[in-house]
């Protein structure tokens, strides 16, 4: 969902990925060394920034499948195997992703990847793996639009996110203006078409919806947030839905708290700010805002607990916090064992025909299913940020949510379903009965 | 702040009650049941509390509200007993007012949510009504002027005539301006006035309330209403001038800030230094370790860390300026492109070094309380930060000048840049000029990543998002010479904020940089070139 700062020129781009690329092949000769010595183990592979822009949020989830191996090899493994982490750093670069998948695939024989976090770096790498077909578990919320064979999504589509606290602020809160602010990019613009289409499906006016992009990392917030203050004073609820970038939520923050804006007048709420971004904010004055996730750390299930405590100790750091894509990466995770015990096999397409229909526990009581367009199953909540950085859950959907691949939102995309079990496309359209729709 | 009330008002019938109820002596029983329902941990449970504490007249009732707004009421689901943890830290059981000596294990904060937030607010606008605090009172008519509730023009009228403090008084009026506006028997003089104060308060809540009367009001109302809008609006558009002006100077304040540095050691020396932004976040990240030993070992010295971090932040970013003027910069003098190659390998070699020591994600840089929060001034809203950073970045561009002009250092600093061989035959140690100048520059970056971190992110990637518009400040002002810098940036500024109301911030930028480009076709140099044999040097 994210992408990378725009500063990066042109020059940068290809200086890191020369750089990137002789370490790369460093690297790639080393562990193809290895990989002949190791039959006996089944490898994974781990695609996520550990450097660059991106760094700041994907280290974690690097960390996350690290950790998940250990736990599972101290299981005794899969098949017999143990399991074995093949790390590799796209550097925030998107065409590095290609190459590093086509690395994971080819030269280390990885059985799996788990990988990428923005949009952009999803579809870079999207025809490697269509080409030599393997498995993409991608644990981010993101815009939806998209099905694909070899591509596993546990992160929420819009209807599992921006729906759902769409309608907790209309029914709970009476909100009934709307600014929708967000990073001017494919993610934002995405939701906010999908959002503005279905607020006025539920009658909001034109003039009561208020759309305004930011560049990457803006952080001069004073002129928007006045405006929002100004559009939020014409007598009717207001609320903010954000769909602002991770870097640049810190200023917005700063600037919302400090011109006082407070939450029991015009709430904000946000699609890309978890537990890790607060950790870079005094969240005194931001007490009630709010966010929507599948997951908050502060959740109390025996699961959950047991996840916090298993990742601090394993990270030694007591403070370590969690958030909602670690617990998709997690989800995707065990998803993937069952998969391959039910299978026997790593082989790909044993795997893919395989995944659709598994369950595993979620860390927040319930049990997430695949689902045949390759989306999963999940509980939406609505968190208020407390002072202490954590979230207060003051709501949540009733059961699981189960994800729409394609929006019933958008007028380009409501007919088309995805289906890899009965129809074996990702596109099908209900209308037509044939598989190729277009998306937008 | 004063506009920072409540928009929904929905427990105000309980604080009419609650006025009522405050001459009748207070019943036992309902309350201690209303006092335990806290420990259900439920919503609704909570509201009905607060709704029967708030009119229950019982004198724990404000105590027991406050400290559930602050979070400073814990209830304990097993044995339904709530306690209240007092501003003194005492302790007392909220349905007795006797004092405990300690809270159990299992009691929690009662939880809360925006609604019940806002039922709280309102519950303790109509305890604070008739407080002995002005402040108090002109908050809670404010709320009023909000919500103009009919039922509350009773308890107004009474408090408006014992009132004396001028501020209290005014926002008392107001209020029951507003209340008469909308009420159904007010005669049309009463309203007629009444739409005249609220046109006199000339804000934008004031425009809200009057575009918000509804159709069936006799002609004269709605032509004295429509006026009185107009007139507020034409107000507004000269204040949003106003305001477009001093976001100006801010964002201005903070492009100088970042750029200052640059245009020592690019503007001055002519070094193209990629690295300038790291220095910037060098400078935060000293501010954050500063802040982060004040916390664990001198709390009470936090309002102060700004000020022992700035010298560290120059100390520490102005060593590693020199550092790399020594290792790496001197060798590469009159080769630009290797300068630029340079400097860019080493800022992402220092990014990557902070990562690793601090971590990938921000870090938590505190606003002393002195550059929290905002005041008012006429109809716009000022924050203290960013006031406070203006007012630094003039001190730091003072400070600089001066030095240039009147040190020794400075006057060598001149002489090198300007016609190093010359200078060197009058006996100045050029290199040792050389060295200082960069850590100078740097140094003074290092001091820009103090007041940066009050206002963006500290992560690694800081410097990143300053380095461009610096660059662009420096280019656009002319090369060697800071007033330019200053002028530059402050044109930058004020321009960039007016487009952005027009043009949207995406557009606003791109279209900056576009005037930026037209005009270094026109005057290559710059606003300010340096004029002379050293230019062609």
């Amino acid at each position: 969902m994210l992408t990378q700062s725009t500063h990066d020129i042109a020059t940068s781009l290809n200086r890191r990925r020369l750089l990137a690329a002789t370490a790369g092949l460093v690297m790639g000769l080393a562990t193809f060394t290895s990989a002949r010595a190791a039959d006996d183990t089944i490898k994974v592979g781990v695609l996520h920034s550990l450097s660059g822009t991106m760094a700041i949020s994907e280290t974690t989830l690097k960390d996350t499948v690290l950790f998940m191996i250990d736990e599972q090899n101290k299981k005794g493994g899969i098949l017999g195997k143990k399991l074995e982490a093949v790390v590799v750093d796209p550097a925030s670069n998107w065409p590095l992703f290609a190459e590093k998948a086509r690395e994971l695939i080819t030269k280390d024989k990885v059985s799996v990847v788990f990988g990428c976090w923005t949009s952009v770096s999803r579809k870079s790498v999207l025809p490697v793996f269509k080409e030599l077909n393997s498995i993409l578990f991608y644990p981010v919320q993101y815009e939806g639009e998209e099905s694909e064979r070899n591509v596993f999504y546990t992160g929420a589509a819009p209807n599992q996110q921006a729906i759902p606290a769409v309608d907790y602020l209309m029914k709970d809160e009476k909100v009934k203006r709307w600014v929708l602010a967000g990073t001017d990019y494919v993610y934002p613009r995405t939701t906010n078409k999908i959002l503005e289409a279905y607020l006025k499906s539920k009658g909001v006016a034109q003039e009561d919806i208020m759309i305004n992009y930011t560049p990457f990392g803006h952080s001069d917030w004073q002129t928007i947030v006045a405006d929002i203050k100004k559009f939020g004073s014409a007598g009717k609820k207001t609320a903010v839905v954000s769909t602002i970038n991770g870097d640049a939520n810190v200023p917005f923050y700063k600037e919302l708290g400090n011109q006082g804006i407070k939450a029991t007048e015009i709430p904000v709420v946000a699609f890309s700010v978890g537990e890790e971004e607060l950790a870079g904010i005094d969240t005194k004055p931001l007490l009630g805002h709010l966010a929507a996730w599948n997951y908050f750390e502060s959740i109390k299930t025996p699961a959950n607990e047991k996840f916090i405590k298993d990742w601090q100790a394993y990270t030694k750091n007591p403070k370590r916090t969690t958030n909602d894509p670690m617990e998709a990466t997690y989800i995707g995770f065990n998803m993937w064992v069952k998969a391959v015990e039910k299978a026997k096999s790593v082989d790909a397409d044993k795997v893919i025909d395989a995944l659709p229909g598994t369950q595993t526990a979620n860390l927040t009581g319930g049990t997430s299913e695949l689902l045949p367009n390759h989306h999963i199953t999940k509980p939406v909540f609505i968190g208020e940020i407390k002072a202490n950085g954590q979230f207060d859950v003051v709501w949540k959907t009733p059961g699981l949510v189960a994800g729409d691949a394609w929006s019933k939102e958008l007028p380009d995309s409501k007919d088309l379903i995805g289906d890899w079990v009965g129809k074996k496309c990702g596109n099908y359209n209900t209308k037509t009965n044939k598989c190729g729709g277009q998306g937008t | 702040m004063l506009t920072n009330v409540l928009r929904n008002f929905r427990a105000l019938p309980f604080a009419i009650l609650l006025i009522v109820a405050t001459a009748l002596p207070a019943l036992a029983g309902p309350f201690e049941d209303a006092v335990s329902k806290f420990a259900n941990d439920e919503f609704s449970d909570t509201e009905e509390a607060i709704g029967a504490i708030a009119t229950g007249g019982n004198p724990l009732a404000y105590t027991i509200i406050s400290a559930l707004q602050d979070g400073r009421l814990m209830a304990d689901p097993d044995t339904k007993k709530v306690y209240v943890t007092q501003i003194d830290g005492k302790i007392i059981d909220a349905a007795t007012g006797a004092p405990v000596a300690s809270i159990p294990d299992s009691a929690a904060a009662v939880r809360l949510n925006n609604r019940l937030r806002r039922t709280v607010e309102a519950a303790l606008g109509g305890l604070t009504l008739l407080s002995p605090d002005p402040a108090k009172r002109i908050q809670a008519a404010q709320s009023v002027f909000k919500t103009h509730d009919e039922t509350m023009l009773p308890v107004i009228d009474g408090a408006l005539q014992k009132e004396t403090n001028k501020g209290a008084k005014l926002a008392f009026s107001e209020a029951r301006a507003a209340i008469l506006l909308f009420k159904a028997d007010a005669t049309d003089a009463e309203k007629l006035e009444a739409i005249a104060t609220i046109k006199a308060r000339g804000d934008q809540e004031a425009l809200a309330l009057l575009t918000g009367l509804t159709g069936d009001q006799p002609p004269a109302i709605v032509r004295a209403a429509a006026n009185a809008t107009s007139a507020i609006q034409s107000n507004l558009v000269l204040w949003s001038a106003v305001q477009n002006a001093w976001y100006g100077l801010s964002l201005g304040s903070v492009l100088l800030l970042a750029a200052i540095g640059l245009a020592i050691t690019f503007g001055v020396m002519g070094v193209i230094n990629m690295a300038h932004g790291e220095m910037v976040m060098i400078g935060a990240y000293v501010t954050f370790v500063v802040q982060e030993v004040i916390r664990t070992s001198y709390p009470g010295l936090f309002d102060y860390s700004l000020l022992m971090a700035v010298p560290l932040a120059f100390i520490v970013a102005g060593a590693i300026g020199i550092l790399i003027e020594r290792t790496i910069i001197r060798f590469l003098y009159g080769r630009p492109l290797e300068t630029l190659l340079a400097t860019w390998g080493l800022s992402l070699v220092l990014q990557q070094a902070v990562r690793t020591m601090f971590g990938p994600t921000n870090r938590e840089v505190g606003n002393p309380t002195w550059m929290s929060g905002a005041f008012e001034l006429g109809q716009i809203t000022i924050t203290y930060n960013r006031l406070w950073i203006l007012c630094f970045t003039m001190a730091v561009f003072a400070i600089l000048l001066a030095m240039l002009r009147y040190t020794s250092l400075g006057l060598e600093m001149r002489a090198v840049t300007q016609n190093r061989r010359m200078a060197a035959s009058m006996g100045i140690a050029t290199s040792r000029v050389d060295a200082l100048t960069f850590g100078l520059g740097s140094g003074i970056a290092g001091i820009a990543g103090v007041a940066l971190s009050q206002i963006d992110n500290v992560s690694p990637n800081l410097g990143q998002s300053y380095i461009i518009d610096s660059f662009m400040v420096v280019v656009f002002g002319g090369v060697g010479n800071l007033w330019g810098t200053l002028v530059g940036a402050f044109t930058l500024g004020i321009a960039n904020k007016f487009l952005e109301p027009v043009a949207g911030a995406v557009l606003g930028k791109i279209a900056i940089l576009v005037l930026i480009i037209l005009f270094i076709q026109k005057r290559p140099r710059g606003l300010f070139a340096l004029k002379g044999r050293a230019v062609e040097a």
